[in-house]
């Protein structure tokens, strides 16, 4: 395998890059027509009050085929998780139904209109609120808002909320501590919010410190925020201990539910002591990632802070019917309308799909497989943590990197000519080579063992043939980019007179 | 319904090869008194034909504005999607990649995105558009944080007549701390903020504090501002002008960016999304290149690899969150890629004399509308100021009643103010009679002459 990879010419003639499509076309190229003008013709330059544009916009000019052969090669050159394995850890990258796709298109909801009159939306509203409880069930914690748009969005939603509780208390409080193995959403979610960011160390098997918790932890601290299980696929045993102190001082506790894939239907954060959760639904309950969003990061939080959520929020009447209502004691809106609720209309598909029973099995299997790679991989790299992992795990290669100067991100770009995405790489932060490694609940054994065998293969190439490894990738439509010429001078637009 | 593959014998046998001789011994770190020892209260469990059915029937609850004679806009508009754009966003190379951090095989949304920043940038006149934002509320509010970082103030001044839900936006984040907002009061007499108020705006922004003056046009009544004399006002005292602006109408609306805004952002729908009950779209945002490293979100640039083929990566990142955690200009790690890539291929669907000929259609219709519904009797103009495609009418009678008879009939006549959130700072109280019509580019003579007639015949 390795010898054949390493053959096999840089670029196959129907890959590489392409043109642009400013580059491509005739300027009397055209695809839609614009409708036949019916109403009088006006003076727009009268109409307007004068503030016309000299020149039309620089766009493309195109017909439908170009456009159609354009994209269908740039979709070439990426890599979906329809295209193969992508275990890239936090992100749970698992299969997105079909059926999903086609209930987001139906008309019946993609042509709602916002502003469109509540008794006309009835159905709309009863999937949101259903969708609410539902979450709030996994969660443990029944106030719901599905209007933040990512996970950021609702870890910022809840901060705001945590900060509106403490002011209503007279209780204005300053610091919020976060470990070090946290994603860096949450230090510039906190900047965002005003707060000082508390960093602590994690203890030698990977969870919290308690020792340097509980001196951390005073009446100015607003919260702890806290990924369980973390990002090093570690569940913390002390949980119930950590939210315990965090109350203790009055502070609240908000858990990043980036994770939420390893433990539906077996913990529940509300039953962990966190006041707060924000879910991913674009990881955990498989809505599709886009290259990069939309997303939708519902929040949900305990009775005490639902008061804070923003509004506005669709709740069912006691005659039946459903309705948009604000929160008693709201921060107000984060975002325009209610949500991504194309999204929402998936993960409720999703929810409806699998019940559950069947999110259990997802969790548990999740579970399975990472331990089961975890065991396949551990002689070969590096693993720091020796634990029995949830549903992802991070292996380290600094014996690759000591041993033969092969780094992980060799490694990783090594990944794609055997036909994988690789593993999030170095992160988290604690861990030295990180790769972290999360196969989701959708491979299958046959795959789950290939990508195992692509690791192997690799291990035992930066040993034999470390330069193979260090230049690669050679089978993909680019190879390395120079990123750092990228940064110093930013080409950020295109400019046609280059 | 399950999306599992493993076989029940092959999780066997994968038990086994952990150790394990049960599942639950996986879980070992889990402590008792937080397992949940009972199944989750959810429904589910239906195969796809019942799925279906059951998703088809919520569907089927509702009226969808797409399918009536729809005059609905206020930030959401009904404008026509061509064929080949969802055929394009249901590639699974596309729709099923995650963010591109690993750019060799990642050019087809890289590309995609280049080409997206460019197409904003000529649309806003500005030198540097990021890869999106989640929509424009946020994407106003960014810009009014971006705005402190480069002026290093505090406070930004935002005009009356921007959207309410956009307004409530920003007070929200400014509630969480970081910078203050002044709202100038709502001018609902003129329907602008601007002219003729200059001297009120240039009053709001005295003190040698304020980052930003932020304002939209068309603003929420649909009525265009003097964004060039809101320039001048805003640079007089050291402050960013930041521009909310419609994409579609600047086909042929002149450039932002020619007219001094320094910050131009907006709401994407209407490049060939979905309205999709509000989401998900996506918020543009674009500014000039000396202060592109102050910019939230992320940026795609081009560069070459090893061979010396042109290519794309992610690039600035030295801004963002995952390096400099809470040094960052924003806590934002994700872009609304997929909406993105559908104002991509909208916009070159429509080319550039298309742009512009549906924004000179849905203009001259609105005008068209507003006349024959003054003609009805039944609406008055409360300004006679420049607007666009929206407009707002004064109804003599009960907006609701009148509403609710004419969606009966097959019509959404517009969005009653009263609909969006109270206004921040609205201290003028008389916009509860006011409607807002929008027209797009789908409504025919025909379809609004009916309505005309359907009002007179209330």
């Amino acid at each position: 395998m390795t010898e054949k990879i390493a053959h096999t010419p840089p670029h196959a003639p129907s890959r590489g890059p392409r043109s642009l499509i400013f580059e491509t076309g005739a300027p009397e190229s055209r695809c839609v027509m614009p409708p036949s003008p019916d109403v009088p013709e006006i003076d727009l330059e009268e109409a307007l009050g004068g503030a016309l544009r000299a020149e039309p916009p620089l766009l493309p000019h195109v017909t439908e085929v170009e456009i159609a052969r354009h994209y269908s090669h740039l979709a070439s050159m990426n890599f979906g998780v329809d295209s193969g394995s992508y275990p890239l850890g936090s992100c749970t990258m698992k299969y997105n139904p079909r059926v999903n796709e086609d209930a987001a298109r139906y008309e019946g909801f993609a042509g709602l209109h916002p502003h469109q009159p509540f008794d006309s939306v009835q159905g709309a509203l009863e999937l949101m609120v259903e969708l609410a409880a539902d979450l709030g069930e996994v969660a443990g914690l029944p106030g719901v808002t599905l209007q933040p748009a990512a996970g950021a969005h609702g870890e910022l939603t809840a901060l705001m909320c945590f900060r509106a509780y403490h002011v209503d208390r007279g209780d204005a409080r300053s610091k919020v501590i976060i470990p070090d193995s946290a994603h860096g959403t949450n230090p510039a979610t906190v900047a965002m919010c005003g707060y000082e960011v508390v960093t602590v160390p994690s203890d030698e098997h990977g969870g919290v410190d308690m020792e340097v918790l509980r001196a951390a932890l005073d009446a100015d601290v607003a919260a702890l925020m806290l990924t369980n299980p973390n990002t090093l696929g570690l569940f913390d045993p002390n949980i119930l201990a950590i939210t315990d102190a965090v109350h203790a001082v009055g502070a609240l506790a908000y858990c990043d539910g980036a994770n939420l894939n390893a433990i539906m239907g077996i913990s529940r954060p509300g039953d962990m002591g966190f006041d707060a959760l924000h879910i991913n639904l674009h990881k955990t309950f498989s809505t599709p990632h886009g290259g990069g969003g939309p997303g939708a990061g519902p929040v949900c939080v305990t009775e005490v802070l639902a008061p804070y959520l923003p509004g506005p929020v669709p709740y069912r009447r006691d005659d039946g019917t459903y309705d948009l209502g604000e929160p008693a004691r709201s921060i107000g809106r984060v975002r325009s309308f209610y949500g991504n609720f194309g999204i929402l209309v998936r993960a409720y598909a999703y929810l409806r799909a699998l019940g559950g029973s069947g999110l259990r099995e997802v969790s548990e299997q999740a579970v399975l497989s990472a331990n089961y790679l975890k065991e396949r991989l551990r002689e070969a790299y590096d693993l720091p943590y020796d634990r029995t992992c949830m549903h992802e795990f991070v292996l380290s290669g600094s014996r690759q990197k000591r041993e033969s100067g092969v780094r992980t991100l060799d490694i990783a770009k090594r990944l794609l000519d055997h036909g994988f995405h690789p593993p999030t790489v170095y992160f988290p932060l604690i861990v030295e080579e990180a790769l972290m490694i999360e196969p989701t609940e959708t491979e299958s054994l046959e795959e789950l063992d290939r990508f195992a065998d692509a690791m192997l293969a690799i291990a035992k190439e930066a040993a034999a043939d470390p330069d193979l490894v260090k230049s690669a990738p050679y089978t993909t439509p680019v190879r390395r980019l120079d990123e750092a010429g990228a940064a110093r001078k930013p080409d950020l637009r295109y400019r046609p007179e280059e | 319904m399950r999306h599992i593959p493993v076989t029940c014998e092959q999780r066997e046998a994968m038990l086994r090869a952990v150790g394990c001789s049960e599942m639950s011994e996986l879980f070992s770190d889990v402590p008792d008194e937080v397992r949940l020892n009972r199944p989750l209260a959810i429904e589910g469990g239906l195969g796809e034909m019942e799925l279906v059915a059951h998703l088809r029937g919520l569907a089927d609850a509702n009226e969808p504005a797409s399918g009536l004679v729809s005059f609905a806009g206020a930030g959401c508009y009904d404008h026509y999607v061509p064929s080949i754009v969802d055929h394009v966003l249901r590639r699974p190379e596309f729709f099923t990649a995650y963010t591109p951090y690993q750019p060799e095989v990642s050019q087809g949304t890289l590309q995609a995105i280049y080409e997206y920043q460019s197409m904003i940038c000529a649309l806003t006149g500005m030198e540097v558009a990021n890869a999106s934002m989640y929509d424009g509320a946020t994407a106003l509010t960014e810009a009014a944080m971006m705005a402190c970082r480069v002026t290093r103030r505090q406070r930004v001044v935002c005009a009356g007549t921007l959207h309410p839900e956009w307004r409530h936006t920003l007070a929200t984040y400014a509630a969480a701390g970081n910078f203050d907002v002044t709202f100038l009061p709502s001018t609902a007499e003129g329907g602008v903020a601007i002219t003729g108020w200059e001297a009120e705006v240039s009053s709001a922004l005295e003190g040698g504090d304020v980052a930003a003056l932020l304002l939209s046009s068309p603003n929420v009544y649909g009525n265009l501002e003097d964004v060039s004399a809101a320039a001048s006002v805003a640079h007089d005292v050291g402050a960013l002008l930041v521009v909310g602006a419609n994409p579609l109408l600047l086909g042929v609306l002149e450039a932002p960016g020619i007219q001094g805004a320094d910050i131009v952002v907006g709401e994407g729908q209407p490049l060939g999304n979905a309205m999709s009950f509000g989401g998900p779209a996506f918020g543009f945002f674009a500014c000039r290149e000396q202060h592109m490293r102050h910019m939230p979100g992320r940026l795609v640039g081009k560069t070459v690899d090893v061979d010396g083929n042109r290519a794309f990566v992610l690039t600035l990142s030295t801004r963002e969150q995952h390096i400099r955690r809470e040094k960052a200009t924003s806590n934002i790690c994700s872009n609304q890629a997929l909406c993105a890539l559908a104002a991509a291929v909208y916009l070159s669907a429509v080319g550039r004399e298309g742009l512009a000929a549906t924004a000179r259609a849905c203009i001259e219709k609105a005008h068209y509308l507003r006349d024959r519904l003054l003609e009805t009797g039944r609406f008055a103009a409360p300004w006679d100021t420049p607007f666009a495609h929206e407009f707002a009418l004064r109804y003599e009678g009960d907006v609701a009643a009148m509403h609710a008879a004419l969606f009966d009939r097959g019509f959404v006549a517009g969005v009653p103010l009263s609909r969006l959130d109270p206004m921040v700072g609205d201290s003028s109280g008389n916009a509860d009679d006011l409607v807002l019509f929008a027209v797009t580019e789908k409504r025919t003579r025909a379809e609004m002459d009916a309505f005309a007639e359907e009002v007179v015949a209330l």
